[in-house]
């Protein structure tokens, strides 16, 4: 049960991420939701690799014995460095809609059905 | 954005190199220690970050204009995609500089060791190419950000 | 530099030569205007002429390995039995999707000289399309799951910051941030199945994943968010909405890349489900899955077509509706694969119809976007409710709408009916109800373009539309590109079919192919 914990979390923040990007009305905090389902992701990923007792794939003075898997910590930086990319784009969308419509909530847009 | 008090603004000033050495520390020995491009570069920029905070964004813009630090971004990228070009005899990023003994040159020690800095080939010329473009890239997203800011000062009614 | 040497390092060079071009964008803009769109022209010229270069060596001699940082042909090192490194594996059906993107963005490229003349910041609109390219090829090439994902976001990223291009109109950022949404939540369920197949079989190239492939429980769960992901970013039936909200608000050019884009979406959910699991998976609740999808956008997409008053959202509602042809198709001829006897009979061509019919979907719709773009910019409105009479001033732009409304419903000398044609024949074999669903929405899509090409451009001339005439010439010359590009693949379908379209779908359905050309070289 122990090491089921951290798989426990991920599905944890990726209800708290969806249940904030549906039933929120201000777009911040949509954009918030979408942030921590990243970080719910990302959190899985790096969980993935762990091996317990193992040390940190570093040759600089690392003692013998087993190293958790590098790749997926690979992966997941360049999850990360997407996530910065996307939210930078999304915050800056949300400031010209305000400058254009004065509010932030999102029953009240511009394009109709 | 206005500018903060004066105790935060020299508080700042002493603490900017410290984090601007931190951060080249990180980008250049991404290829030995847990670090890189992105990570030192991500530093760096939060130190600028930092000034930016202090001293307001109007005086900051009026030190670093965004334009320069489109030039920056641009070479940091164009750099990246040379050096890749570079390996094309035999493959698209070959690293032809690993083990040859010139620049970047020597062949890595076996087993456990303190770290040899001139190893590597490639690998430390590209750290350097992406963590010049992410100080200009995040540091022109925060500075643009910045001056947006004032729409919100005047309670966001703006007829542009 | 031999063509032999130009050859072997292609699918290296279609992604590195925009690459390059795209980032010398904010160095050269001091030089002026001309040599800005000079260097774009010329990337995207010699990107196309590599990719016909590529095709035509790919359909002839079989697929190719890219093996980046190490020497040429070494996708397997010395001593190892997994590939380690990231690979790009060009077949027949990456290939007949790179002509599509090459072509389509040559057009964008020509037509925006004129079209976006009058905004500012330029160097930045360059730059985000040739981005855009680097995506879309990215995609096709790739050989690697989270590669494919990479290449997805960069998509999504440069689309995203186009669509919002046109920063002083009130609906523009609202349109990019619902396409954002969408977008980064389709690639973070991308990004959780290749959690989930990495964790199970350690590996991410997607031949080594297919020959490990056991279809247990997990795999199931990967299978289903992969689905759901690419369905989302085609913009079939559940999460359609973002379509013509980001399809209309974006300038006339992006749009027709935004429509390749959505192709390629829709071919990396080819790729998943022909050859990351194939013949291991359920064939028949998989197959069933995409013609229930197909038909509920085929018939949602026209029915909300009809009312509309923008020209623009009634020709992308009428681009859902085109995505439903080829997710029926494809689906008929996948859940074929359980019975061999009758997929030789009429499924191969089935699945034949589909792939020609996104190759005439990017050209008729691109040629509707282009002449919308081109009333837009004498104009300066998008509702039919305010145009009238313009085929008098406007006789080319009348005549390649014209064009294009009876290549998008099928009519018989264009390439909507050669395609349409031959899915209707074969789903008909499945299951008649399909096709004659199919075939109402056809003439539903009549009704709604002739509403649109009357409303438009017949009719009295209204005085407000005195001093109208017509468009530029790079403007012309980009529908003119587009239009007899119809008119061919109409009047010869069968040179189309034998020549590009069979190879492709021989090499989308050969699952042990793909496999062996990959890890036994």
């Amino acid at each position: 049960m122990i090491h089921n914990i951290p798989y426990l979390a991920v599905v944890a923040l990726v209800a708290i991420g969806f249940w904030a990007m549906i039933f929120r009305k201000n777009l911040i905090k949509v954009i918030i939701g979408i942030a921590i389902i990243e970080s719910g992701v990302n959190f899985f990923l790096v969980a993935l690799g762990y091996r317990s007792g193992a040390y940190a794939p570093i040759y600089t003075h690392a003692p013998s014995g087993q190293m958790v898997l590098p790749v997926p910590q690979a992966l997941t930086l360049t999850s990360i460095v997407i996530g910065v990319a996307v939210l930078a784009l999304m915050l800056s969308l949300a400031v010209q809609i305000y400058k254009k419509q004065g509010t932030l909530d999102t029953r009240k847009g511009v394009l109709k059905k | 954005m206005s500018e903060m008090s004066k105790i935060v603004r020299s508080i700042s000033n002493l603490l900017l190199p410290f984090i601007l050495i931190y951060g080249f520390y990180i980008i250049l020995h991404g290829h030995l220690t847990p670090g890189g491009g992105f990570q030192g570069g991500a530093v760096v920029a939060s130190g600028l970050v930092m000034v930016l905070v202090a001293y307001g964004s109007e005086r900051f813009a009026s030190w670093v204009k965004e334009k320069h630090l489109s030039v920056l971004e641009s070479i940091g990228a164009l750099g990246f995609i040379s050096l890749a070009f570079l390996g094309l005899s035999t493959a698209f990023f070959y690293n032809f500089l690993a083990g040859k003994g010139g620049l970047f040159g020597d062949i890595p020690p076996e087993g456990s060791n303190p770290g040899a800095l001139n190893t590597a080939g490639t690998l430390p010329l590209m750290n350097l190419a992406v963590g010049l473009k992410v100080i200009a890239g995040l540091a022109s997203i925060v500075l643009v950000m910045g001056l947006a800011s004032h729409y919100f000062k005047q309670g966001g009614e703006n007829d542009t | 530099m031999s063509i032999d040497w130009l050859l072997i390092h292609s699918p290296a060079l279609i992604i590195a030569i925009p690459l390059f071009a795209a980032f010398t964008m904010p160095l050269i803009k001091k030089l002026g205007n001309k040599t800005r769109n000079g260097v774009a022209f010329a990337t995207v010229l010699l990107i196309e002429i590599l990719v016909i270069m590529l095709a035509k060596d790919v359909f002839a001699s079989g697929a190719r390995s890219y093996v980046f940082g190490a020497e040429p042909g070494l996708t397997l090192p010395s001593g190892y039995i997994v590939p380690i490194r990231i690979l790009f594996h060009v077949d027949g059906m990456s290939a007949f999707m790179a002509i599509i993107s090459a072509t389509i963005a040559l057009v964008a490229v020509i037509y925006s000289l004129k079209f976006m003349e009058k905004e500012t910041a330029l160097d930045r609109y360059y730059l985000l399309l040739l981005l855009m390219m680097v995506g879309m090829f990215g995609m096709e090439f790739t050989a690697d799951l989270f590669n494919m994902f990479v290449f997805l976001e960069v998509l999504s990223i440069a689309s995203c910051g186009l669509v919002a291009y046109r920063i002083h109109l009130a609906d523009a950022p609202e349109g990019a941030l619902k396409f954002m949404v969408i977008s980064s939540i389709g690639a973070l369920m991308v990004l959780l199945a290749t959690g989930f197949l990495y964790g199970q079989y350690d590996a991410l190239n997607i031949a080594q994943l297919a020959k490990e492939l056991q279809f247990n429980f997990i795999d199931k769960i990967a299978l289903v968010l992969l689905l759901g992901a690419f369905a989302m970013k085609c913009g079939s039936f559940p999460m359609h909405q973002w379509v013509p909200d980001t399809y209309s608000v974006a300038p006339a050019p992006i749009s027709i890349l935004l429509v390749v884009s959505t192709q390629v979406s829709l071919y990396a959910l080819f790729r998943v489900v022909f050859t990351l699991y194939g013949i291991s998976s359920n064939v028949v609740v998989v197959g069933w899955y995409l013609i229930v999808l197909g038909l509920s956008t085929l018939f949602i997409g026209v029915t909300m077509a009809i009312p509309q008053k923008d020209i623009k959202r009634l020709i992308s509602y009428l681009g859902v509706s085109q995505i439903g042809y080829m997710l029926i198709a494809v689906g008929v001829g996948f859940s074929l694969f359980a019975n061999p006897v009758e997929f030789e009979i009429y499924g191969f061509r089935a699945i034949e119809g589909g792939i020609f019919q996104l190759i005439n979907d990017s050209m008729y719709m691109g040629l509707l976007f282009l002449v919308s773009g081109a009333l837009y910019y004498r104009i300066g409105t998008r509702n039919l409710d305010s145009m009238g009479g313009l085929a008098r001033p406007m006789k080319v732009t009348s005549i390649c709408f014209l064009i294009g409304s009876l290549a998008i419903a099928g009519i018989p000398p264009f390439n909507g009916f050669a395609s349409k044609f031959m899915i209707y024949e074969t789903v008909y074999r499945f299951n008649p109800i399909i096709s004659i669903v199919a075939m109402l929405v056809s003439v539903l899509t009549l009704a709604a373009m002739f509403r649109a090409f009357s409303a438009a451009f017949m009719g009295p001339s209204l005085p407000e539309f005195k001093e109208v005439r017509e468009v530029p010439k790079s403007m012309i010359l980009g529908m003119v590109i587009l239009a007899s590009i119809v008119v061919f693949f109409g009047l010869f379908p069968s040179l189309i079919v034998d020549n590009l379209v069979e190879p492709a779908v021989r090499a989308l359905i050969s699952r042990p192919s793909y496999i062996i050309s990959l890890l036994g070289g």
